[in-house]
């Protein structure tokens, strides 16, 4: 049977000539392509400690310039074994500095808390999922892309910025102290950039990657799965678990366990910036013999399955 | 011809309601069938299992493949618009190009390229700075320039005003059909698209009710407006459908010669809305004449397998 020839164009101008032989396209590039969305859609992930740490120069610069000529400085002498044997008392010119990463880690750590409650369900608020499901990526490559955010991408930017706003704020307090006649002693005593760096690499990898990452997952899956207020649904049914339990079984298993989640293995201290020295700092040895690790890593990856099946299964919202 | 579509006992519910009720389905290469329906028919069920959007029960292979277990393979061939507002709201118009060249084998950048030019869609624009009509147009861009096998469209010009409608359907035939491709489309705006079409299927509460291709859809259906005094004869002739409209019988036949009609009354080709209305039926209408049932409902269609 002919098909209806009036309803049809005679010639295809475009279509013949143009059929280029399809390309195959690896999946390493279109997670990258991926990754690459997420940075156009959610830009605070790197605006966010950006203008935190542009702020903290500018402030720095500031107070900088304003410190008195005759300032008595904090400083400690040790001895060959690490011990301290002399302290001089007065101000620490180091604190700003751990106050700086500080400040700069719990900006992405905020902004991750929201990226991962918020990316497998913004797309399906404004149906853009749609858009997306038309296009050859597969669920599994999408969210594997998404949970790169909190697990790769994040520390490892908190990382570069704080060693770049130390890096700046030593030049400037340098200069400074050079131009205005005061000792450097207490910098370049207390300072040390490059160890600094290392443990402060170590710690964004150990703590907010690889111990939260169930924390991440938990967010993620979370937001697969809500039909409105993710937030609420990750963080209200494990507190409710918890008072359950302190009520009917007058124990608290789940508190603690959720507080040892958040706060990290014993030694690691979460919060604190990479400027603390290495004794303080959980040795990798013993952070990898952590079965805590372990448990939360396991975890993680069946909550990302889930998250993975979930986005196969639900339709926009 | 290759199958494009074929579906065997395609079943789907939700709960106690049944969206799709043991479909057959057959659609060769190189055709563009319109789907139509009432809302709630199923239409967009249908189609979400054709595009692995949804699990089903029963046989259905899309390009040769499973669409619910072989959707990463299948989604190189299909290529779908399942709404004009979808595309993501903060996305830039050279975003939206860039990933879906970065993504898609079969993406040819350089057309979607032309078709924007034609535009005034500014490449520096966010999609939630453009109008309605030129979202659509961006996501038709991207859409007619990967070169697929299947393209899906689900009401495509909802909202759309009438040039912009007229002018979609134009660029699909013009820039995009080719005797390979295989087009499957819903929309409420039937008597738009009737030369567009190859195909016509009809589905209502889960079930196809209807299908023919345009051939004989144009050969077999005729309408009349039966003269006063003529209705005895023209109910004689068995019409699969009668109305009122101001005071005069309009009858619908199904394989009636015109030379039969015409001393009956006027004789029409009637539209595809019109022949839909007899087989979907309308709780307003004038009931149908016990005489002329319509035909039983047959839940398949294999007509676009030619």
């Amino acid at each position: 049977m002919t098909p209806q020839t009036e309803a049809l164009p005679t010639s295809f101008p475009n279509a013949a000539d143009q059929a280029a032989p399809a390309a195959r396209i690896s999946e390493a590039r279109r997670l990258f392509w991926c990754i690459r969305r997420e940075l156009w859609e959610n830009r605070s992930i790197y605006i966010a400690p950006l203008t935190v740490a542009a702020l903290i120069l500018l402030g720095f610069a500031y107070s900088a310039l304003r410190i008195p000529a005759d300032s008595v400085f904090l400083t400690t002498t040790t001895n060959v074994n690490g011990v301290v044997t002399r302290t001089q008392h007065g101000i620490d010119p180091i604190q700003i500095y751990t106050i700086a990463a500080g400040l700069i880690m719990a900006t992405t750590f905020l902004v991750a808390i929201f990226y991962s409650l918020d990316a497998l369900y913004s797309e399906r608020r404004d149906r853009s999922i749609l858009f997306w499901k038309s296009l050859p990526v597969s669920d599994l490559t999408t969210v594997l892309s998404k949970a790169s955010i909190p697990l790769i991408l994040l520390p490892l930017l908190t990382w570069v910025i704080t060693v770049v706003i130390q890096s700046l704020m030593l030049l400037i307090n340098i200069t400074v102290f050079h131009a205005r006649g005061i000792d450097t002693t207490a910098l370049h005593a207390g300072l040390l950039l490059t160890q600094n760096s290392i443990l402060l690499f170590y710690h964004l990898f150990a703590i907010h990657a690889l111990w939260y990452a169930p924390i991440w997952c938990w967010f993620l899956l979370v937001s697969a799965w809500a039909r409105r207020t993710p937030l609420l649904w990750a963080t209200l049914p494990p507190i409710a678990l918890g008072v359950l339990e302190i009520i009917t079984l007058h124990s608290g298993h789940v508190f603690a366990l959720l507080k040892y989640r958040i706060h990290g293995p014993a030694g690691s201290d979460a919060f604190t910036s990479g400027t603390m020295p290495m004794g303080e700092m959980l040795s990798p040895a013993h952070f990898f013999a952590t079965p805590g690790l372990w448990t939360g890593l396991a975890l993680a990856a069946v909550f990302l399955a889930a998250a993975i099946q979930l986005r196969r299964y639900r339709n926009p919202l | 011809m290759p199958t494009t579509i074929q579906a065997t006992g395609l079943h789907k519910s939700y709960g106690s309601s049944v969206a799709l009720n043991r479909i057959d389905l057959n659609v060769a290469e190189g055709r563009i069938l319109g789907l139509i329906g009432p809302n709630g028919a199923g239409k967009t069920t249908l189609l979400n299992a054709i595009l692995g959007l949804t699990s089903f029960q029963g046989t259905l292979t899309v390009l040769g493949r499973n669409p619910w277990t072989q959707r990463d393979q299948l989604m190189n061939d299909v290529a779908f618009v399942a709404d004009v507002a979808v595309l993501p709201r903060w996305m830039r118009v050279s975003d939206a190009i860039d990933f879906v060249a970065g993504v898609h084998p079969r993406f040819n950048r350089a057309k979607a390229e032309a078709f924007l030019a034609r535009t005034t869609i500014k490449r520096t624009s966010k999609v939630r700075e453009l109008s309605k009509g030129m979202i659509a147009q961006l996501h038709l861009a991207l859409v007619m320039s990967i070169d697929a096998r299947l393209l899906v469209l689900d009401e495509p010009t909802l909202g759309l005003d009438i040039l912009f409608r007229k002018q979609f359907y134009d660029s699909l035939l013009n820039d995009y059909f080719d005797h390979h491709r295989t087009i499957l489309v819903t929309t409420h705006q039937i008597d738009e698209i009737q030369n567009v079409l190859t195909d016509l299927l009809f589905i209502d509460r889960g079930n196809l009710v209807f299908g023919c291709s345009m051939e004989d859809f144009d050969t077999r259906y005729l309408e009349l407006m039966v003269n006063p005094g003529q209705l005895p004869s023209a109910q004689a002739l068995k019409p699969i459908q009668s109305r009122q409209v101001f005071g005069r019988t309009i009858l619908l036949y199904d394989r009636v010669s015109r030379e039969q009609l015409l001393p009956l009354g006027d004789v029409r080709t009637p539209s595809i809305a019109d022949v839909f209305v007899a087989f979907v039926g309308q709780p307003n209408q004038q009931p149908i004449p016990p005489f002329s049932q319509p035909p039983a409902a047959p839940s398949s269609y294999t007509g676009a397998a030619q």
